[in-house]
């Protein structure tokens, strides 16, 4: 809470004793927007346009194979959308994937980043030894869980028991799409976090030590408290990729048994069932559902960049 | 003069370069005035199979440079070779001059106005012989508008050291494998039960055994009958019953035929390839194979039809020559290397009256017998639509609730065919 409440005095203070701007200031602002103008610009147009598209597409009955029953129909994608129950078995599925795997991901993410942190030997090597999940195309790595898991041909079905295939039911599937995610980008939120942990001076842990905190002390007084803001973003960034899974699950179940997320759902409406009336709502509804975890992150948990509080407005 | 030297050396450089571009672009022109070729070229899209070059070389060598086909290979599976198709032709791309496509899509695409239809003496030449089944699957609106490349129905194929009379029904399968399981002997029946095409595959089957209906005729809307809720009792039991690998719902064509291989099953309800496949990996095995027809419920089973059809899309630059093309690719000799070397099953009825096919097919009889009463899945544009839904919802067969799910079938069904609805 603490940085975001600096960042508004400091704004209520910057806007008290604005100064006269100087005609050379004036041409130099205008330099910069101008020199902004084209990257906006491209912006706007890659990707403002198509999510304007995706809203209107949302209201329309528009089934490619059918041009001819094309229409507005309002709102009754999203009321047919809304009372379906696969929509609402892939948002819960989403959802629980989500949740488990950046918790678990935060977990493992945060005893990486410390090894990191403080190993004294081979410190190059280990970096890139735990950066190597992420550096594997996410379709290979799934591929290669999904022959894994396979009965008969996998090495990790040969641990389960006979005639077991876990791919092919729910719960088992679904947690090896967790583990197969968590495998994947636990050294990303590594990463994040040992930024997070580069911020901490190592004079307060001394001095914490001087008091004589414990190091389960240190670390939840010292360390996490400071560590706050990174942890914020990595939650963020991550919960916001999360939600959208397509990948693991493309490989692993194509969404069987009930294992699809709300981006295979999608995928499965747009491409596959060539419904773009049906496809668009879904995906606005993605759009919508990630800007309100984004929002929740900012407004009510109060994630903001690494250093803004301390370098903004210059 | 630094200058002049460095432009020089770059011209010096260049030249080779745009000679090279220049011959490169005139030796397609060169080559055609020696042996008149016309330079057009026929894009085939098609999935993997063996032998198909063979047959393309051949269709090649006779249209005599008219045109060269150019094999253009699509994934494995069908679903993803349909959704390369649909969105090239949903983008109008001019280079989908032949398709070989599997049956189903063939009212979706002539209903979007997606690929050509038949016309005059080429729709004469590719009725004439065709197999009146086959045929009926390249229809649509009672216009033609595929060419029927070749055909398919599954057999019971079975063990003769373990099984001595073949099963004719589902409860007589059922009772053969509770006995071998009493007598410790292998009594699997491998069915293609997993979640994807196959499953509706085995309810189709099902349904047409039983005398029922999925969609009308007209494809507009959904039936499910009594003769649907006989095949979902069907499934129910053969599900829960010792007759059921554990695999079940994870089981394909590849993994039923593998599972009959390793010698765990008795029985097997799958496509001919099977009998080419056990005769090159499994000899011993293949001295007992033996095959029944598809069995029933209560009367003579209905087996499934499968099969490929050709189609010319509708934004080809060179409809006159894909049609031909076309017919070459499906004609009688094109059929019987596909048969022979491919283990796929014609659709011109002279091809297997051919001694080499006869040869090479000792359940000729078998198989034209099935093609006669073969249920075809439902012939509508929104074939896609019902099929994953029937798929999800029939999945895992064991879990089907009879009465239940056929509500919730006859739901869905509906909506799909309305393409209303979330796709699962």
């Amino acid at each position: 809470m603490r940085p975001s409440r600096t960042h508004s005095r400091r704004d209520g203070t910057g806007k008290a004793k604005r100064k006269p701007v100087t005609e050379g200031t004036k041409a130099e602002r205008r330099l910069g927007l101008l020199l902004c103008a084209p990257a906006a610009l491209t912006m706007l147009l890659v990707a403002g346009w198509p999510i304007v598209y995706s809203f209107l597409l949302s209201f329309q009955r528009y089934d490619l194979r059918f041009p001819d029953a094309r229409g507005w129909i309002g709102f009754d994608n999203y009321v047919t959308v809304l009372t379906n129950q696969y929509w609402w078995t892939a948002f819960t599925v989403t959802t629980v994937i989500m949740v488990v795997t950046v918790a678990i991901e935060l977990v493992l993410g945060m005893a990486l980043a410390m090894i990191m942190h403080r190993t004294l030997a081979a410190r190059g090597l280990l970096r890139t030894a735990v950066l190597i999940p992420y550096g594997i195309v996410t379709v290979v790595a799934a591929y290669g869980w999904k022959y894994a898991w396979t009965p008969g041909t996998g090495w990790l079905a040969g641990f389960l028991p006979e005639d077991a295939a876990p791919l092919t039911e729910q719960i088992p599937a679904l947690g090896i799409i967790v583990l197969a995610e968590v495998w994947k980008t636990t050294p990303f939120m590594a990463l994040l976090l040992l930024a997070g942990l580069a911020l901490v001076p190592d004079e307060l842990h001394r001095a914490a030590e001087m008091d004589g905190a414990s190091r389960w002390q240190r670390f939840t007084k010292v360390t996490l408290p400071l560590m706050k803001p990174a942890i914020l973003v990595a939650l963020l960034f991550r919960s916001l990729d999360a939600f959208r899974i397509y990948d693991n699950i493309y490989v692993l179940t194509n969404g069987s048994q009930s294992t699809s997320s709300v981006s295979i759902l999608t995928y499965h409406n747009l491409i596959g069932g060539l419904n773009l009336g049906i496809g668009s709502t879904l995906s606005v509804l993605i759009f919508l559902t990630v800007t309100l975890i984004a929002f929740i992150f900012i407004k009510i948990f109060g994630a903001t960049t690494p250093g803004t509080d301390r370098k903004e407005r210059r | 003069m630094a200058r002049t030297t460095s432009s020089a050396s770059v011209a010096s450089g260049w030249r080779p370069l745009v000679l090279g571009v220049v011959l490169a672009t005139l030796s397609p022109l060169i080559v055609a005035c020696g042996s008149q070729t016309s330079g057009i070229v026929i894009n085939l899209y098609n999935g993997p199979q063996e032998n198909f070059s063979t047959i393309i070389d051949r269709c090649n060598d006779l249209a005599r440079g008219k045109y060269r086909i150019k094999l253009r290979q699509l994934p494995r599976h069908a679903e993803g070779q349909r959704e390369q198709l649909v969105r090239r032709l949903a983008a109008g791309d001019a280079g989908l001059d032949v398709m070989l496509m599997d049956i189903t899509w063939v009212a979706e695409l002539a209903e979007a106005g997606w690929i050509r239809e038949w016309t005059g003496e080429q729709t004469r030449q590719v009725e004439d012989g065709t197999l009146a089944k086959p045929l009926e699957t390249g229809r649509w609106n009672n216009k033609l508008y595929a060419a029927p490349y070749n055909t398919n129905v599954q057999l019971l194929w079975y063990r003769s050291d373990l099984v001595q009379t073949p099963p004719k029904t589902w409860k007589e399968l059922i009772e053969a494998a509770d006995k071998l399981a009493a007598a410790g002997k292998p009594h699997y029946a491998e069915v293609t039960g997993a979640q994807y095409e196959g499953l509706v595959v085995w309810f189709n089957a099902l349904v047409a055994s039983a005398g029922g209906g999925i969609v009308s005729d007209d494809g507009t809307k959904g039936v499910l009958d009594a003769g649907a809720l006989k095949a979902l009792q069907t499934m129910k039991a053969f599900a829960t019953s010792r007759a059921a690998d554990p695999s079940l719902s994870n089981t394909q064509e590849q993994e039923a035929n593998l599972a009959f291989q390793s010698g765990a099953a008795a029985f097997q309800l799958n496509w001919p390839f099977v009998y080419t496949a056990t005769r090159d990996t499994n000899p011993q095995l293949f001295s007992k194979l033996r095959w029944a027809p598809y069995p029933g419920i209560d009367g003579p089973g209905r087996s499934p039809l499968g099969g490929a059809v050709f189609a010319v899309g509708k934004y080809s630059k060179h409809p006159k020559e894909a049609f031909e093309a076309a017919l070459c690719l499906r004609d009688p000799v094109s059929q019987k290397i596909a048969a022979v070397k491919d283990g796929l099953p014609p659709t011109i009825r002279s091809v297997y009256d051919d001694p080499e096919f006869i040869a090479a097919y000792p359940m000729r009889d078998a198989i034209l017998q099935a093609l006669e009463t073969a249920g075809q899945r439902p012939h509508t544009p929104f074939y896609q639509n019902i099929s994953t839904t029937m798929s999800t919802v029939l999945s895992p067969p064991r879990a089907i609730d009879p009465e239940a799910t056929l509500d919730r079938l006859r739901d869905e069904i509906s909506d799909a065919l309305q393409s209303k609805g979330v796709l699962p």
